[in-house]
């Protein structure tokens, strides 16, 4: 390649990457503006023009956010419905994608399809039989009933079958010579192996919990019982308008699956594209 | 070997039946019930009489269901291509990046998509907010006119079509990634030794190469976005909730505002079959496209 031509490339590349991280910037900018609003006195959010930082920086709007509205009774709820759906989801799936990886029995094939098949089918079309099942059981305005149709993830029991299969014969003959029983298997030799992908499936699980919105806002008609996301678009009535107090209760209801993000970013990649079915 | 298979059976049987019956009870059974009530004049709490396919022949004739289809339909439209290229382009450059510069991109353009829809709602809201949001006051340095963004027909569906390519671009993004690191390097060393061009080796070797999750990310996000609801229900509130109408709002009006639990059934069978018939089609091209499983 002559000289011309690759500084011209470098020139160009050097351009694409100035581009990206200046879109990246500006991608984020709701954000910060979001956050950097919840943090201004209510007579600042509404001056007429754009102030990047707060003249006067007041961390009031969220002292009223924790100590006036429910928010803290909807952290309970959202923590104790993610919680619940993750540790259920999470251990059905390890179990019932065992069974499937490493067991013939009858019926593997018709649960096979069965897994595939609400792969396929969207949960939102089943919201009235959804509710009326949650209210034939008496479930509504609690914590079961909210977890109950949440609990429809096959993908994770795809990722789990694809992991055992993976696991080569020998440990298993190895450990089925030693006498060793299936559950003894499973959890000494199987989920030790397998510990990445279980945080990582465990941490996508939480943050898709976290943020469900449908069905948490139908089943739920009393304030006390809503999670966080359907209790903050409650606010509003509750309050009238003021902006920054109403971004302040935005800023906490993500907060959780943020951090979540932030700190085990390589996780949630990791489960994300398994989650797809690209192996990263 | 004979009462190996047995104990394996039983076994199974034991490892299978936590997951097996929470299915029966919030997927199957439901599922039966949908198709059942969709034939019927039932409320949305107790039963009501076999009207056979009236529900169904009603909807042919409804506006509001005609106005739900167009609008999922126009929906789908304004954000599965779009969506698409533009988390292409993204991952494009944020995969020339590296170390630390990479993955702190990567976050900026990935947080949206971990937040719940609400708080993304709160956020535009606030953006878009037509006596103080941020963007009025840019459009006012423009000297353009400001609009009531979520309050006007025109401009409803793209805007909420923007906000939601601007939410979940980050996971198409997080995908083309990974197809773009799964591409052997030497390749492009390669390209680099024959005086390709950007442009050639993109067309040549990148595109080609990235097809599989190119159309991947493409089916994932059509499925989606037939299932719109969250942000259509947020930003219509105040506003005019029948111009915005699309299916899944549609079905929640029938059944829970409007009581009308069978007439509700009969759009809920129609996207149900709607979703499932494009998931087949998807999993059948992804077959034929190189057996990815």
């Amino acid at each position: 390649m002559t000289t011309t031509g690759l500084q011209r490339m470098n020139f160009w590349g050097g351009v694409i990457t100035a581009l990206t991280v200046l879109l990246a910037l500006l991608w984020a900018f709701p954000l910060y503006w979001g956050v950097i609003s919840s943090l201004k006195p209510e007579n600042e959010v509404v001056r007429p023009h754009i102030e990047l930082w707060p003249e006067n920086l007041t961390f009031s709007h969220y002292y009223t956010a924790i100590f006036d509205t429910q928010i803290v009774t909807w952290y309970i709820n959202s923590i104790a419905v993610a919680v619940g759906v993750t540790v259920i989801t999470i251990v059905t799936s390890m179990l019932s994608g065992y069974a499937l990886s490493q067991l013939q029995f009858p019926g593997r094939k018709a649960l096979w399809w069965l897994i595939l098949a609400s792969f396929m089918v969207p949960t939102q079309a089943l919201i009235i039989n959804h509710f009326v099942l949650i209210a034939q059981l008496g479930l509504i305005n609690t914590w079961a009933g909210i977890m109950l149709p949440q609990l429809i993830h096959p993908v994770i029991i795809i990722v789990y079958k694809q992991f055992f299969d993976q696991v080569p014969k020998d440990f298993r003959e190895a450990a089925v010579m030693d006498n060793a029983g299936e559950f003894r298997i499973l959890f000494k030799v199987y989920l030790p192996m397998n510990w990445g992908v279980t945080t990582a499936l465990s941490i996508v699980t939480f943050i898709w919990t976290w943020n469900a919105f449908l069905w948490p806002f139908l089943s739920v008609t009393r304030t006390e019982m809503m999670t966080v996301p359907v209790g903050i678009t409650q606010v509003n009535d509750a309050f009238g308008v003021f902006y920054a107090r109403q971004l302040a209760t935005a800023v906490l209801a993500g907060l959780p699956v943020a951090l979540a993000y932030l700190l085990f970013q390589r996780k949630v990649t990791e489960a994300i594209t398994l989650s797809a079915g690209i192996k990263g | 070997m004979l009462t190996n298979r047995r104990k394996d059976a039983w076994i199974a049987a034991v490892l299978v039946a936590p997951f097996l019956a929470i299915y029966l009870l919030v997927f199957v059974w439901p599922t039966i019930q949908m198709f059942g009530i969709s034939f019927t004049n039932a409320p949305l709490i107790g039963s009501g009489d076999w009207v056979g396919t009236e529900n169904y022949e009603r909807l042919a004739s409804d506006p509001r269901f005609r106005t739900a289809a167009w609008n999922t339909a126009y929906f789908v439209i304004l954000t599965v291509l779009p969506g698409t290229v533009v988390a292409l382009l993204i991952a494009l450059g944020v995969a020339r990046l590296k170390g630390r510069l990479q993955s702190g991109i990567l976050a900026l353009f990935f947080l949206p998509y971990v937040l719940p829809v609400s708080v993304v709602y709160l956020i535009w809201d606030w953006v878009l907010n037509f006596q103080f949001g941020i963007l009025m006051h840019v459009l006012d340095l423009f000297g353009m006119d400001r609009i009531p963004i979520m309050k006007t027909r025109e401009w409803f569906m793209p805007a909420v079509g923007v906000v939601t390519i601007w939410w979940t671009a980050g996971f198409s993004i997080l995908l083309f990634l990974a197809g773009l690191r799964s591409i052997p390097p030497e390749i492009y060393e390669a390209a680099a030794l024959d005086n390709a061009g950007r442009w050639t080796t993109f067309r040549r070797i990148t595109w080609p190469l990235l097809w599989p999750v190119t159309s991947l990310v493409f089916t994932i996000q059509l499925i989606a976005q037939l299932k719109i609801f969250d942000q259509v229900y947020l930003f219509s509130q105040g506003g005019r909730p029948n111009d915005n109408m699309v299916l899944v709002y549609y079905v929640f009006q029938r059944a829970f505002q409007q009581d009308q639990g069978g007439r509700a059934a009969a759009v809920a069978v129609t996207l149900f079959v709607l979703v499932v018939v494009v998931s087949v089609l998807q999993f059948q091209l992804l077959r034929l496209a190189g057996g990815r499983k």
